[in-house]
């Protein structure tokens, strides 16, 4: 093969297979020129940054198609594009419509809320943008120089987006934290990217499984087992970053008391979303292989990451918990409770690397928990962070007494907000509910009993403090008791139409699962 | 009347009729309070009256929705897909074990809503979340799916949290997170067994005859599989129910993989077959059921609530204005004891044999401590607090029995007997409990305390109210004549052939609740004058209080003197589920032991 055929063929899959994959990024790109570009060309449009994003993050949705790819009718499998670096199924098909259904609702909730000012306003969608280009990436990711290309294209802009109000010391101080705490865990991740593909021989995901799988059945391993290890744990340092689990939690409580709440939301959602996805990603490539042999050979390597993000799980969850106690900032408190959720989220992952050896079946439904975790975490955060914002506008106060007696000033939100923090402790007939039942039933499924009883546990612990900041704002009384909140027509429907899929999930929620079980099944 | 005759109709009306009109209260304009009273109040009357129809079989035109009296099994059940992705369907249906309780639910419930209307705070949210809380208990009475069972279970908890939380007494916000905590602990426990059955179950372990009797859906057995065959019969229109389950069969046979399911008739069917799916080790050389009987039995006795994890109880009856409290006495409590009767014995029967001894115990113990806890109180409402856990030992202390073994006959009449004897003594106390609450809440709202020491004298300034309170106190105390004593006496002499100790202790007690009971009149109902604060306050009771506590005390009175008016629904249901038990005990729990008294007699030479 000439090097003219070469060119010939890499210019045929990119063009055909590849691009029409690829056009939801395609169109995030387009909007990110579009921002720029009417800034300079249209500068009086001041409303031009909302609605060019709005249309961008709908387009790239509908592009993403997933009523095609999720109804069940269309049985594609996996597919790669650009020569192996990225993968295109129905798990990022789905991951990356979530991505874009959040970008909408996030551009709305900055429109409605008002921040940031107006002047930012196109940087702070680039920025948004170019972070959900990463996120893309790291959800379809195929091959390790892709993966950190993506954890590093969601960072960088996240760490702008965290330092986005100026002349504000908690802001700066906030977005260098998230700084230099992310760079040193790339650094250490790249480092532990880099130990495994010399091991392993390749970067690209699938192959590196089958050389693992190769040399666990060759026996030829003893020597390379600590470098495997540690390469492995290193890479989980970078990703446990992402996913804010303990220890590598710290920068989060501070980085969303200095951001603004619509920051943290996309932090907290989209950011998590993104790292949950690529933990997904690289537990199936390092412990699954087509080949029955192969497959079992890999054994051991499932048993590491079992155990390994079993226990950053177990860890994760009690920790947040118990430190959301003492919290009297809300975007503090909610901060921890995120912290708490990630650890319920990896779980099934967890139980998901138990089950891929010996039953496929029971491993797809632990995906499709993750999945439909995500999606409803997706709502309960964005309608958390989103009666932030609206009480900082009216209030002038992130602390949680600022809720006292909200019932009493502002009926509708308070009760949204309560609907939202029984639906994060898990309570039926909500969507949290249905959510941990599915991630539960499969660690159950799995026979990790204790990380069962441990997030168990943690339901009944976290009952308190989410209890607290509904007890404030319901049995207590203001101070000043100042009348009813402010609160722009606007900004009420927004929170209904957020607090919705809640309720609707929670007692409806086989639609969405059935997406999430066909977004699992290309999956292995 | 013109009623529907669809089981799916009117079995979803009954449960969601309260929730539609806690969403219509919602969209009343600001300030309509007496208007939304009124409108909770219609709905709780229109569900009595569609409960009512339900269970009197001669209220019925429509043949498909007769109660039938004689059988004990489900009737009006139907099936419909809920979460098929999960194998969850909305599954409702009643027998004679639930209709009484729904019965007693929707009355309660009727009654409680009328001594709501005195309420002035937050009307609105007030009925709303009561009629929340109706949806929840009616439902838990009716789902047959076990999922949904724990989804209405979970329903009533934050209703009750806001009731006692807001409109409750001075340590509201204390006694409403610990209600809320203990029971959560105890839904929690009783999630993991729920997800151990699941996935255990197996419906591919049943046959034709069973799966058709537990109304397993057609859609379960296959599971997206295309059955060969199996689209042709569905188009005809005269394909019976053994035809469609035949059809499922096949499917069975097909599938490679197990078919879980969370249908708890079908899981009673795999509990009691002779291999059942969950005989299989879990934890500590511990079987799958003994775990989950465990943890479900722990989730029950938390709400019925049994000794030691009562302490709950007191403190929410204490702060819960009056009709909560009655809803909470009357009606939750029974959740734990139907609980017991409709999911813990007959799915987990091996379990249920090994720890009779502990469930008794428990029971037992809660009815001496119950008992001896009450005579102490210093507090009007705690001691009828205490005299609730109490009563409610007697509940688990009949359904505990396992007297099939007692002698050497193989007789199920005990067995029977205290089963019968648990559920006379689940309604009868939902009706006397409900009555004492709210006959403390009318003193109360006159003199503003609750102190025992500080009455006497009531029956001079109120001698209606006296007479009504000493009928439904010697109700509770169990006087011939009177409901409490039908339950107690039959949870008695079921006892006496499984242990003759226990059965003297549960008499005893009798003497117990007398003495409190007795005492409590003395101090509160007869003396020379009232010497509390508020004298002038004690007025006689208004005809409202008259029309709520009336008709607990004549239902108190038809029952005690004619039990057979309840006996007629629960006997063939609970027959029903005794023989099954029965059958499993004689089949297949009988040959073990021996086989195992075999083996360790080949052992010892």
């Amino acid at each position: 093969m000439n090097f003219f055929e070469i060119v010939e063929n890499t210019l045929r899959d990119t063009l055909g297979p590849s691009l029409t994959a690829f056009r939801p990024e395609m169109a995030v790109c387009a909007t990110i020129v579009a921002l720029l570009l009417t800034r300079m060309l249209a500068p009086r449009w001041k409303s031009s940054p909302f609605w060019l994003t709005v249309v961008g993050a709908a387009a790239a949705l509908w592009f993403a198609a997933p009523w095609h790819y999720l109804s069940g009718e269309t049985s594609e499998r996996a597919a790669t594009i650009f020569t192996g670096m990225l993968v295109f199924d129905t798990f990022s098909v789905y991951m990356r419509s979530l991505l874009f259904v959040f970008l909408v609702f996030f551009a709305v909730l900055v429109r409605v809320t008002g921040v940031p000012e107006r002047e930012d306003l196109t940087e702070f969608f680039v920025l948004v943008l170019g972070a959900a280009l990463g996120m893309c990436l790291m959800l379809s990711a195929n091959h390790m120089l892709v993966v950190f290309l993506g954890i590093e294209m969601a960072s960088v802009p996240s760490y702008v987006m965290a330092g986005m109000i100026r002349h504000r010391r908690a802001s700066s101080e906030a977005a260098l934290k998230y700084a230099v705490y992310g760079a040193a865990t790339a650094g250490v991740m790249l480092y532990g990217i880099s130990l495994l593909v010399g091991v392993l021989g390749s970067a690209h995901l699938p192959t590196m499984g089958t050389q693992l799988a190769d040399m666990l059945a060759g026996g030829h391993f003893a020597d390379r087992t600590m470098v495997l290890v540690l390469g492995g744990l290193m890479v989980m340092v970078g990703l446990a970053f992402k996913l804010s689990a303990v220890p590598f939690h710290f920068w989060l409580p501070d980085v969303f008391e200095g951001a603004t709440a619509e920051v943290a939301a996309f932090l907290s959602i989209a950011s998590k979303a993104a790292a949950m996805g690529l933990l997904v990603r690289l537990v199936i490539a390092f412990g699954y292989a087509p080949d029955a042999t192969q497959l079992a050979a890999l054994a051991p390597a499932r048993q590491y990451m079992a155990m390994l993000i079993g226990t950053l799980a177990a860890v994760t969850c009690t920790f947040g918990n118990l430190a959301a106690y003492g919290q009297t900032n809300m975007k503090r408190l909610l901060g921890y409770s995120t912290i708490a959720h990630a650890g319920y989220m990896m779980m099934p992952v967890a139980a998901m690397a138990m089950l891929m050896g010996g039953e496929p079946a029971a491993a797809r439904s632990a995906v499709s928990a993750v999945a439909f975790y995500v999606a409803v975490y997706l709502f309960m955060n964005l309608g958390a962070f989103a009666v932030v914002a609206l009480v900082r506008n009216a209030a002038g106060s992130e602390e949680i007494d600022a809720y006292a007696g909200l019932i009493y000033r502002s009926t509708g939100v308070a009760v949204c907000f309560s609907i939202i923090l029984f639906s994060l402790v898990g309570l039926p007939p909500l969507a949290g509910f249905a959510a941990k039942f599915v991630a539960f039933a499969s660690v159950y499924d799995a026979g990790m009993l204790a990380l069962l009883a441990v997030g168990l546990l943690n339901t009944v612990l976290s009952l308190f403090y989410y209890l607290r900041v509904v007890k404030v704002m319901v049995f207590d009384t203001a101070e000043d008791a100042s009348g009813a909140m402010a609160m722009a027509t606007s900004a009420g429907l927004y929170l209904l139409i957020v607090t919705a899929p809640l309720v609707v999930w929670g007692i409806w929620w086989n639609g969405l699962y059935a997406w999430a079980k066909a977004a699992s099944a290309a999956l292995s | 009347m013109f009623l529907p005759n669809n089981p799916l109709v009117v079995l979803s009306l009954i449960v969601f009729l309260p929730a539609a009109g806690a969403l219509a209260i919602c969209l009343l304009p600001r300030g309509r309070t007496e208007m939304a009273k009124l409108s909770a109040f219609c709905v709780t009357v229109a569900v009595f009256l569609l409960t009512v129809w339900l269970a009197i079989p001669g209220t019925s035109n429509a043949e498909s929705m007769r109660f039938a009296m004689g059988t004990g099994r489900m009737q009006h059940v139907f099936s419909v897909d809920w979460i098929p992705s999960f194998n969850i369907y909305y599954l409702l249906g009643v027998d004679g074990i639930s209709l009484p309780l729904v019965v007693l639910t929707s009355f309660l419930s009727m009654l409680a809503m009328a001594a709501s209307l005195k309420i002035d705070l937050h009307v609105k949210a007030y009925c709303v979340l009561f009629l929340l809380l109706e949806t929840g208990m009616l439902g838990v009475f009716m789902a047959l799916d076990f999922f949904l069972f724990y989804v209405f279970w979970e329903v009533m908890l934050l209703p009750m949290y806001f009731l006692i939380g807001v409109w409750g007494g001075p340590r509201r916000e204390y006694a409403a997170i610990k209600f809320f905590l203990f029971t959560l602990v105890g839904s929690v426990l009783m999630l993991i067994a729920v997800l151990m059955l699941y996935f255990a179950s197996d419906l591919r372990t049943l046959d034709t005859r069973q799966l058709v009797a537990c109304h397993v859906r057609e859609d379960a057995l296959w599971q997206g599989k295309t059955v060969p065959g199996a689209t042709a019969g569905s188009s005809g229109s005269a394909e019976n129910t053994v035809g469609q389950a035949n059809r499922g069969i096949r499917a069975i046979v097909l599938s490679d993989q197990p078919l879980h399911t969370f249908n708890i008739m079908a899981l009673a069917e795999m509990g009691q077959l002779r291999r059942s799916p969950f005989d299989a080790k879990l934890l500590w050389g511990k079987s799958i059921q003994w775990w989950a009987f465990l943890l479900l039995l722990i989730g029950f006795l938390v709400k019925v609530p049994a000794v030691p994890i009562h302490t709950w109880l007191p403190d929410a009856h204490v702060e819960a204005p009056t009709p909560i409290s009655m809803i909470l006495a009357g009606v939750l409590l029974k959740m734990g004891g139907y609980g017991i009767l409709r999911i813990c014995y007959p799915i987990c029967p091996d379990a249920a044999y090994e720890l009779a001894w502990f469930v008794c115990g428990v029971g037992t113990l809660s009815m001496v401590y119950g008992a001896f806890a009450a005579m102490a109180q210093k507090d009007f409402k705690r001691l009828v607090a205490y005299s609730s856990v109490s009563h409610m030992g007697y509940v688990v202390l009949g359904l505990g029995v396992w007297s099939i073994t007692a002698g050497n006959l193989m007789s199920t009449d005990y067995w029977n007997l205290g089963m019968n004897g648990a559920m006379f003594q689940m309604i009868a106390h939902g009706i006397s409990s409900a009555g004492m609450f709210f006959l403390v809440g009318v003193v109360y709202d006159r003199v503003h305390h609750r102190d025992l020491d500080r009455f006497g004298g009531l029956f001079a300034k109120m001698p209606v109210y006296s007479g009504i309170s000493m009928g439904i106190f010697f109700a509770a105390l169990g006087l011939p004549g009177l409901c409490g004593f039908i339950g107690e006496v039959l949870v008695v002499l079921s006892v006496w052939k499984y242990s003759m100790v226990l059965a003297v202790v549960a008499a005893s007690v009798v003497i117990l609740t007398a003495g409190y009971i007795l005492w409590t009149i003395q101090r509160v109902y007869l003396g020379p004058e009232y010497k509390g604060p508020h004298g002038e306050a004690l007025t006689r009771m208004t005809p409202r209080e008259i029309a709520i506590a009336a008709p607990l005390l004549a239902l108190a009175i038809i029952l005690g003197v004619y039990p057979r008016a309840l006996l007629d629904y629960t006997e063939p249901s609970v027959k029903h589920t005794v023989t099954s038990l029965a059958t499993w005990m004689e089949d297949v729990k009988l040959p073990r032991l021996q086989a195992a008294v075999a083996a360790e007699d080949g052992k010892q030479p």
